[in-house]
């Protein structure tokens, strides 16, 4: 038996004039958990499709467990030889229960009774990774929200019945995931490794490369341009290896002034429980955070925000985190969803006006960098990143006073997120409030307060100045009581 | 020039024109190259009335899955009927039957949003049934008697300037302004926003509510006008009036290039198609085929199209 679970040796792939892959050699040995990092666009994703066999590569060559595969390399080929992803692009069947979809890559369940032997599947893999997951194996993945698919293709990936389990690539596993879940899935891949199975980990969050990995790849334009065990990386020489500027980085520290404690209230509002789920108050200039596991309470507060079942004294904007279903228009342009919010300020005798229009998409692109030559393409043509700094645009352009961020940062590599960050802060400085739920614990600290969510109520209420991720994690789990 | 020719043959609606063009040609060459004027001047007069209902049911389609006006043929019947009867052939009574016909229009649109929003009916279901409603109230005002319209209406409805109807060229007034409406106005934007994404759209700060509210009343007082004008031109109200639109208002939509998935209308479209689907039947009369085949081929034209834009990928739009 060979040592190799997989490996790549010159891959090249093309798309048109886009050299998306320049000759890639990759190796994952049985048993290793392999980190792969790089900005947005370096070519990580392509690398998965082909291994996955979503892809045929232009030139190369692709060994499985020390032999060439038999077959025509193809996606069946793939997932016959033990290989599995878990995309960033979940891949669940929305109209689906979560038994359901786990019969779909498990053909061996078949004939009287599938049904049940597939509930137990899923559910023995769900609770030996996500202990106190919450998800019910008849639930419709449709009705479950993204921070529970994401465990639930997670955990389908994991699952064994006829064919062998060599190889798991995870990619941007934890984008949805609060931080408990998070952990929960890095301890279980270093107790997966240590079974045989082979994985790769690709993720923006470095700290959790760092912390799980064996070695580290990194990425650039289509090529591997570091490889090294992870002790010998820490955070800043990963990043100067994917070529980010440190300084950038190191700004991330610097404590801005937070607004004055007399400053006007903007936004006061108690979630709707049963027996009062305390209260939340935003001022002026204030960045406020909402934190605590998924699904405790904090998006459908700032939807009852939104809604205005909650004391606001200025014009409201939303920045969904979850882009595909509640913020872009598949249909439409780059402009267009970016003006959508701001259409009554281009109002000129009655009509919109083509011409600030098209200023209005143009001035934003340079302000928040979207990566396009032309703003009239339609919005699918954008990565994910630039896509998510096209909902971020379509907020700030707007008249709005108040900005509510749902998680808005899954799936955005580093490099977008400072720019992202920066951009939070000068609004900020300029007046704006901010009200934003995150699953990571570092984006925390750029807010003034924090409220912390528990079953459904404020739990805690931490000042920038008493902020720790240890009280965060507490609260999380209500063990401080205010 | 080259890309400006590309550009418009990539037009979703230039195809149906192309169809029109095609079977008047085919229909003038078997009728012996006799009549192409004529025919086409018919097929204006006709055609004017299927683009009034498309029209509204091109913004109710846009509005998203799920989203068809049923309503709009026992709309037509009732707006007649009243506008006949008010008027009764009195020249001083047109505006009042008018307005009184626009009126009820507007109340059949209020009530087919109300069945879809507070009993949250699926829109299909909730002006199928508020149809049955609105023809019967037609039956019971109008006793099934014919009533002419006054001489001026039936004048301005059939009059022609060079073989054009009048009403056509007031009718691509309306269409002009309903495609500037749905492009360059904030209803026209909510109405596209709501057919691809209607969570998107509430979360963009975009009112859902009274866009889909208005849109429904639009499609209603677009078909109480259609009725009104379709009185004046064919001699009176019959109650079996707008038989013909259910359909036909659906098809000129489709084929005229709006998405029916939503999110996507298109006004030059719909004339185009109605062009071309008044034409197929003139050119099936010329050939002499039955009624049976007449029916037949417009189902197969209408599925072909269905398919055929239905293949297209929707990421290029």
């Amino acid at each position: 038996m060979s040592t190799e679970a997989i490996r790549l040796d010159g891959v090249e792939k093309s798309f048109g004039a886009v050299r998306a892959l320049a000759g890639v050699d990759l190796v994952v040995a049985v048993g290793e958990c392999l980190g792969l990092v790089g900005h947005n666009g370096a070519g990580k994703s392509t690398l998965m499709h082909v291994l996955a066999g979503a892809l045929l590569p232009d030139a190369g060559r692709l060994t499985v467990g020390g032999a060439e595969p038999k077959a025509q390399w193809s996606a069946a080929a793939s997932q016959a030889a033990g290989i599995r992803c878990v995309f960033q692009e979940l891949s669940l069947c929305p109209n689906l229960s979560v038994a359901e979809n786990a019969r779909i890559t498990h053909a061996s369940l078949r004939g009287f009774g599938w049904k049940g032997r597939a509930r137990a599947l899923i559910c023995a893999k769900l609770d030996e990774i996500f202990p106190g997951h919450r998800i019910a194996p008849d639930d419709e993945i449709a009705h479950l929200p993204i921070g529970q698919r994401q465990m639930v293709e997670i955990a389908r990936a994991f699952t064994v019945t006829s064919a062998p389990l060599r190889l798991v690539i995870l990619d941007e596993p934890t984008s949805s995931l609060d931080a408990v879940a998070a952990g929960q899935l890095l301890s279980y891949i270093r107790k997966e490794t240590a079974r045989g199975t082979a994985i790769i980990l690709i993720s923006h969050i470095l700290g959790e490369v760092l912390a799980t990995s064996d070695r580290i790849v990194v990425m650039k334009d289509g090529k591997q341009v570091a490889a090294r065990p992870a002790q010998a990386f820490d955070r800043s020489s990963l990043m100067a290896a994917m070529g980010s500027d440190l300084k950038e980085v190191e700004a991330r520290g610097d404590r801005r002034q937070s607004p004055k404690a007399d400053s006007a209230v903007v936004v006061r509002a108690s979630p709707q429980r049963e027996g009062g789920g305390g209260e939340l108050v935003v001022r002026e200039g204030e960045i406020v955070g909402l934190a605590g596991l998924a699904g405790h309470g904090q998006t459908r507060l700032l939807l009852q925000i939104f809604a205005g079942q909650a004391d606001i004294d200025r014009p409201v904007a939303f920045v969904a985190g979850d882009r595909q279903n509640e913020g872009v228009f598949n249909l439409w342009s780059i402009a267009e969803n970016v003006t959508v919010a701001s259409l009554r300020s281009l109002i000129q005798r009655g009509f919109i006006n083509v011409a600030a229009e098209a200023k209005l998409a143009r001035a934003w692109r340079e302000r928040i960098g979207i990566r396009t030559s032309d703003m009239g393409r339609n919005i699918l043509t954008l990565s994910g990143g630039n896509q998510q700094k096209v909902l971020f645009a379509r907020a700030l352009a707007s008249d709005a006073r108040i900005i509510l961020m749902d998680d808005p940062m899954r799936g955005v590599d580093i490099g977008t997120k400072l720019e992202v960050y920066a951009m939070i802060r000068a609004e900020a400085a300029a007046g704006r409030s901010f009200l934003w739920y995150t699953t990571e614990l570092d984006e925390l600290t750029h807010c003034d307060k924090v409220y912390v969510f528990w079953n459904g109520k404020i739990s805690d209420s931490i000042e920038a100045a008493d902020f720790s991720e240890q009280r965060v994690l507490r609260a999380s789990f209500a063990e401080s009581g205010t | 020039m080259k890309g400006l020719l590309s550009r418009l043959l990539g037009q979703p609606w230039v195809g149906s024109f192309l169809a029109a063009g095609l079977v008047w040609l085919l229909a003038v060459v078997f009728a012996g190259g006799h009549g192409g004027g004529e025919i086409l001047s018919s097929a204006l007069a006709f055609a004017t009335f299927t683009v009034i209902v498309g029209l509204g049911q091109m913004m109710v389609i846009t509005t998203g899955p799920g989203n068809v006006d049923l309503s709009i043929p026992a709309t037509m019947t009732l707006s007649g009927v009243i506008a006949m009867k008010l008027m009764d052939t009195e020249s001083a009574l047109i505006l009042v039957g008018i307005a009184a016909a626009m009126g009820a229009s507007f109340l059949v649109g209020v009530a087919n949003y109300g069945l879809i929003r507070l009993l949250r009916i699926p829109p299909i279901i909730a002006t199928l049934s508020s149809s049955f409603l609105v023809l019967s109230t037609a039956i019971s005002i109008g006793r099934g008697l014919r009533i002419k319209p006054p001489a001026p209406l039936a004048d301005f409805a059939t009059a022609r300037a060079f073989g054009v109807p009048f009403a056509a060229i007031a009718v691509a007034a309306l269409a002009a302004i309903i495609g500037l409406t749905l492009k360059h106005t904030i209803y026209g934007r909510t109405v596209a926003a709501i057919g691809q994404n209607e969570r998107a759209a509430w979360l963009a700060g975009l009112d859902v509510r009274r866009t889909r509210f208005a849109t429904y009343v639009l499609s209603a007082m677009l078909a109480g006008l259609c009725g009104v004008l379709q009185s004046g031109f064919s001699g009176g109200s019959a109650l079996n009036m707008g038989d013909d639109f259910l359909l036909a208002s659906i098809a000129v939509v489709v084929i005229g290039g709006t998405s029916v998935a939503g999110g996507r209308g298109n006004v030059p479209g719909i004339w185009g198609a109605a062009l071309f689907m008044y034409l197929l039947v003139t050119m099936l009369n010329i050939f002499g085929a039955s009624p049976g085949v007449r029916l037949v081929m417009t189902g197969l034209i209408i599925i072909a199209v269905i398919a055929v834009a239905g293949s297209e990928n929707p990421r290029r739009a």
